[in-house]
């Protein structure tokens, strides 16, 4: 899991300096940035399989519920971002893609730290 | 004509609550289901932020102006009420508005004023464009 958060959190960073390219340029957003915004919801949902399957195995200590919670979470945010940024047609619809890519780090850590517990 | 609050950056603004309406309520639901006989006062807090989260951004994404206002101010209240009556080691009765939300990077007491700041801003427009 530690290296998949690596890799995909490398993408979230590539995006999010392509993401501010464009706002800077005042650029749509271009079918590259789109592929590598597939790309990372792909990843996502290896992450919740990759999740599930290490519940499946010896897991005490870890809040299962919340967990779970993130993985879902993780998956909702970029189709979300996606549709809300794409009615608005400016700067600020890839603003919204761009504080998705920035979230998404977050909610590895949270999960990091969630599984970690069960060494505590 | 007030400048409608779901545009330009009220597009980022939106997004942003939704995230904390998700993560908010989606706490507090964890926390009431699985672990509701540690603190449930708190829980209930918690959920509440959750439902405050949720009313903001449905107003703001659907141009409520007034219902936003409140929203926000129940939401800045409750940040500022509950930031300083929490305790920093508590870690079992945190919400979102916990010591001021610094399990959130302090967003929770930043995001009030900036929407309060926009509410502002839009509504002005009305005055200042014939």
């Amino acid at each position: 899991m530690s290296l998949l958060h690596l890799v995909l959190s490398v993408l979230c960073a590539l995006v999010a300096l392509r993401l501010v390219y464009l706002i800077v340029r005042d650029r749509q957003l271009d079918d590259p940035t789109f592929y590598a915004l597939l790309a990372l919801e792909a990843g996502l949902v290896v992450q919740l399989v990759v999740g599930i399957v290490r519940l499946s195995g010896p897991h005490a200590g870890v809040n299962v519920a919340a967990y779970v919670g993130y993985l879902l979470g993780a998956l909702v945010i970029l189709p979300v971002g996606f549709v809300w940024a794409a009615a608005e047609k400016s700067r600020s619809g890839t603003g919204v893609l761009l504080v998705a890519v920035i979230v998404l780090p977050v909610l590895f850590l949270r999960l990091h730290d969630l599984w970690e517990a069960t060494r505590g | 004509m007030a400048e409608r609050t779901n545009r330009r950056f009220g597009r980022i603004l939106v997004f942003v609550y939704g995230l904390f309406a998700l993560a908010a309520t989606a706490r507090s639901l964890v926390q009431l289901a699985t672990q509701y006989h540690l603190a449930p006062a708190a829980y209930w807090v918690s959920l509440f932020s959750g439902i405050v989260y949720c009313v903001a951004t449905w107003a703001l994404a659907t141009n409520r102006r007034r219902v936003a206002i409140a929203a926000v101010a129940v939401e800045l209240a409750g940040v500022l009420v509950i930031g300083t009556l929490s305790q920093p080691d508590d870690v079992d009765r945190s919400t979102v508005w916990s010591t001021y939300g610094n399990g959130y990077g302090y967003v929770p007491l930043v995001l009030p004023f900036v929407g309060l700041w926009w509410l502002w801003r839009t509504g002005r427009l009305s005055s200042s464009t014939p």
